[in-house]
């Protein structure tokens, strides 16, 4: 019925997340590196991209089978109090599974990806120590 | 069969953009992410009402067909907007220069 409305409320405040950390991470601080700057941004971008992405696709899907309308008040079941109950629901179940399998997602390649980037600093820093060991 | 659908746009983008990376100048990454999400949000969708409803898994119909084409078309339009407005080959900005 509106479950999309779920993770749109929660992108909503990635999407603020993200800006704000893009305006922490664009401030010159002496010691963030390249490996650093930038970072929680792109993955913030990633998880923003995913949740508005589906929220889109999933509207559409809405407006297709007549559960949303394009004009007040948007949603058909608000237009009968029955359904209210029903509705709330599914965006409290349906929609906070929806949001919480993103996340989920997320947290796996953004762990993936960190894993990576440490395993590559760590062998970028060895070949320094053999050579200054030399 | 939109979410067949969707899934098969999101392997089809992922795949492209794995074989244009590291570059990512036509924002493959963005495109394969929309469809990831929405996957992702209508397979959730789909087992909770399996296992509520016992009903089919897949809606295999002309309706639930076009659908999916309908997806695959609005998750195409974001991602030109998305891709026009950056314009990485500057075909846009060069004329306005002009």
């Amino acid at each position: 019925m509106a479950c999309f409305l779920a993770p749109a409320g929660v992108a909503i405040v990635t999407t603020i997340a993200q800006k704000v950390v893009k305006n922490k991470e664009e401030k010159p601080i002496g010691e963030q590196t390249a490996h650093t700057r930038g970072k929680w941004t792109q993955r913030l971008r990633w998880l923003n991209t995913m949740l508005w992405g589906g929220v889109v696709l999933l509207a559409l899907e809405h407006l297709w089978h007549g559960e949303v309308v394009p004009w007040p008040p948007f949603l058909t079941a608000m237009q009968t109090p029955g359904e209210v109950g029903p509705m709330l629901h599914e965006i409290l179940t349906y929609g906070l599974t929806m949001t919480a399998v993103i996340l989920v997602a997320w947290g796996i390649v953004v762990g993936i990806v960190e894993l990576r980037s440490r395993d590559r600093r760590t062998s970028e820093a060895k070949p320094e120590k053999v050579a200054g060991g030399a | 069969m939109w979410l067949l659908i969707t899934a098969f746009a999101a392997l089809v983008t992922s795949a492209l953009w794995y074989v244009s990376s590291p570059s990512d100048k036509y924002k493959l990454g963005f495109l394969s992410l929309i469809y990831w999400g929405a996957t992702l949000m209508w397979l959730v969708d789909h087992v909770m009402a399996y296992v509520q409803e016992r009903g089919e898994f897949f809606e295999i119909n002309a309706d639930a067909t076009g659908l999916g084409m309908a997806v695959l078309v609005l998750g195409l339009f974001i991602w030109l907007v998305r891709l026009l407005v950056s314009d990485p080959k500057r075909v846009l900005r060069a004329p306005v220069k002009k």
